[in-house]
């Protein structure tokens, strides 16, 4: 049989830089490899000297896309690091926030960056043309998710008005009960989307390889904002032994570094999420888990996309909620108080591709004397990189192009986040 | 023979990525932005790729050879090359690297290791605004973009018209909007040197202005600090300010004072 060479320089369709590499002769593998090659960006390094004041707005900059979630796990270390508590309004306010980036990721991922595999186009232009009524819905979606950052948050991307122990500046009960009705009236439409998908499930690939699942878990919600480390081989965690969790290591290939805990690799992310939580989605959400027929623990890469649209349907009934619990409470004005101390503090959320840690140390002035971030990236890259190899073998019998596809569309089941990671994808067939 | 539209591709650097994503931001205006131009080439969203374009539009800072070598090779392909964002026009946050030896921040965040030596990927050197490495033909400023701004520069692009983007200082928008002033409350904005065009949506949000979007051609830094100063403002934690979005100009001052 013939030499096999794929070299998937600078995946597509995945936020950031990395490659895929494939050998094959006679019918056997003789390499195939996830590289990340994206700049290092050095946050971790660059934030000591920040004032406390400063670090999510220098921190939340690692992303673009889950801008939010950094922003908050940020907040929630320098918090623990200073003792400093905030009001249920705040958390309730802060949950609906990070939902809301939940959502605008997900369906920028499954509509914008997966569905074109779906249909064997390149991007979803050319959807536009044949697709136009799923195409706008899709946008309506998006349009939402970014709309509920814009009130939350002060913008899209890059959050404004979360600070340490609150908000600079709240939506009013008018905006927030008009949100309510917007999310209550999406609905109909997560189903359309989510059918869309339904019909189409068949072209994801049916492959499975069992291994371990980390992420948030608690025992009253579906945990996103708060909770302690769960995994599927070893039951739970405190988050500050997040360490000896993620024992991250340095690869040559790649600026991304990689994680292992109970074995060679772990996965996190929306399939983590809900092989961890599943019993606790909201009863839309999980009666489209049974649509879907994902039940935990699934052990297919390829079903993060569909628990992806599960998230997003939970994300919408949930902070419909939030919003009526906060409303029914009324919104009150609040300034935050607590005193600048030393210490070190550890924060750990769930942003939509997975469980993320920021862990940083404070001098008495306020001033970060030393950071570290484990992204929920680098913490898959690992396992990408044992599914590759797993997969590969079964592909060979079929066209290089369609090996290539596959290849591609299993990278991109993870939603990889590389500027995140680098803080990593191309696919080469050499 | 149907008109040929202008030939766009997208490229990124180091960054968040945040800037383009406000592409995908546009929602359906995306579609009237496809009817204007053909996007060729834009890896984050697309697999076809073509080297054949008018504009390229490049988002990201340039930290490594390998980087500023595709850089060079993009500014050759490329009729007009538009800087999209903080982090390819000044360097954003990421150029507060430059405070320390390369070294010593690979070796903070990587640790001493055996992968990192002569490898192409870890070989960094200080952070980079595109106009340092090529010419750079209009900017679209800001932590992220305003993506209204972003049409507004590439249709001006394609009549030929200059650059929209202000040079103006935050304050007049924000004094516009009816903000109470920061200064009043005791922090430390820099409204007075910032470049507009944002709509003063920090300071809108109650959160002070870091200057995301760089400063005014002629920014009347003495005077700031003057005001700053009048309030109560430390020199420290004006540096502090000064040193986060805005780094490049302290660089630069710097620079100007050792050839002076």
């Amino acid at each position: 049989m013939s030499e096999i060479a794929i070299k998937v320089d600078h995946l597509t369709r995945v936020e950031g830089h990395g490659n895929i590499i494939l050998n094959a002769k006679n019918g056997a593998i003789e390499k195939v490899q996830w590289q990340v090659t994206e700049a290092p960006r050095m946050f971790e390094s660059f934030v000591r000297g920040r004032h406390y004041h400063q670090v999510s707005h220098v921190m939340s900059r690692i992303c673009g896309i889950c801008s939010i979630g950094h922003a908050l796990c940020s907040l929630k270390a320098t918090e623990a690091a200073m003792s400093v508590t905030i009001s249920e309004q705040t958390e309730l306010l802060r949950k609906v926030a990070l939902h809301a980036e939940n959502m605008q990721s997900h369906i920028l991922h499954v509509g914008y960056l997966v569905a074109p595999d779906l249909f064997r186009k390149g991007s979803v232009f050319p959807l536009i043309e044949t697709h136009p009524d799923a195409v706008l819905k899709i946008i309506a979606l998006h349009r939402l998710a970014n709309e509920m950052s814009d009130l939350l948050c002060g913008r899209t991307t890059h959050p404004i008005t979360l600070m340490v122990g609150g908000f600079t500046s709240t939506p009013s009960e008018r905006e927030l009960s008009s949100l309510r009705d917007r999310l209550s009236n999406i609905l109909p439409v997560c189903d359309e989307v989510n059918q869309l998908l339904l019909d189409n499930v068949h072209m994801l690939p049916d492959f499975t390889r069992e291994t371990e699942y980390i992420g948030l878990t608690s025992d009253t919600e579906y945990a996103l904002y708060d909770g302690v480390i769960g995994s599927t081989d070893t039951g739970t965690h405190p988050v500050e032994d997040y360490e000896s969790i993620a024992n991250e290591y340095v690869v040559p290939y790649s600026t991304a570094k990689f994680a292992s805990h109970a074995r060679e690799s772990y996965m996190v992310g929306a399939l983590a999420r809900f092989n961890l939580n599943a019993e606790k989605l909201t009863s839309g959400a999980r009666a489209w888990a049974q649509k879907f027929g994902l039940s935990p623990i699934s052990y297919n890469p390829f079903m993060n996309n569909v628990a992806q649209l599960i998230e997003y349907y939970h994300s919408v009934e949930d902070s419909i909620a939030l919003i009526d619990t906060i409303l029914n409470k009324g919104l009150k004005n609040e300034t935050p108080s607590y005193a600048v101390k030393a210490g070190r503090g550890v924060g750990a959320v769930e942003v939509p591709r997975g469980i993320l840690f920021h862990d940083y140390t404070y001098n008495d002035k306020g001033f970060c004397t030393r950071a570290n971030c484990v992204i929920p990236t680098n913490q898959n890259h690992k396992n990408i990189n044992l599914d590759l190899e797993a997969l590969a073998p079964t592909l060979l019998g079929l066209a290089e192009k369609e090996i290539e596809l596959n290849l591609e569309m299993l990278v991109r089941a993870y939603d990889p986040c590389i500027s995140c990671s680098t803080h990593y994808l191309t696919v080469e067939f050499t | 023979m149907k008109k040929q539209k202008p030939r766009v591709a997208f490229f990124d650097f180091a960054s968040c990525e945040g800037c383009q994503l406000q592409i995908a931001n546009l929602e359906e205006a995306v579609i009237d932005v496809t009817k204007l131009v053909d996007i060729v080439s834009f890896r984050e969203v697309m697999k076809e790729h073509s080297d054949d374009y008018d504009i390229a539009v490049v988002e990201g800072s340039i930290m490594r050879p390998m980087d500023e070598e595709r850089l060079k090779k993009i500014r050759e392909n490329a009729k007009i090359l538009v800087a999209l964002g903080a982090c390819a026009c000044t360097g954003c946050v990421q150029r507060m690297v430059n405070q320390w030896p390369v070294e010593e921040s690979i070796t903070t965040v990587y640790n001493k290791d055996e992968a990192l030596k002569d490898n192409p990927y870890f070989a960094n050197f200080e952070t980079k605004a595109l106009d340092e490495v090529v010419p750079v033909d209009a900017y679209v400023p800001g932590c992220p973009i305003d993506r209204d701004e972003f049409c507004k520069v590439l249709v001006a692009l394609l009549l030929g018209k200059k650059s929209p983007v202000p040079d103006y200082p935050v304050c007049v928008e924000c004094k516009k909007k009816e903000n109470v002033c920061l200064f009043e409350l005791g922090k430390v904005c820099m409204g007075p040197v910032a470049r507009a065009g944002c709509g003063a949506i920090c300071p809108t949000h109650g959160a002070e202005c870091e200057a995301c979007r760089g400063y005014v051609t002629h920014p009347e830094e003495d005077a700031q600090t003057d005001v700053l100063t009048k309030y109560g403002i430390s020199a420290e934690q004006i540096m502090q300010r000064k040193s986060m979005f805005t780094y490049r100009y302290i660089e630069e001052k710097a620079k100007q004072e050792v050839e002076e």
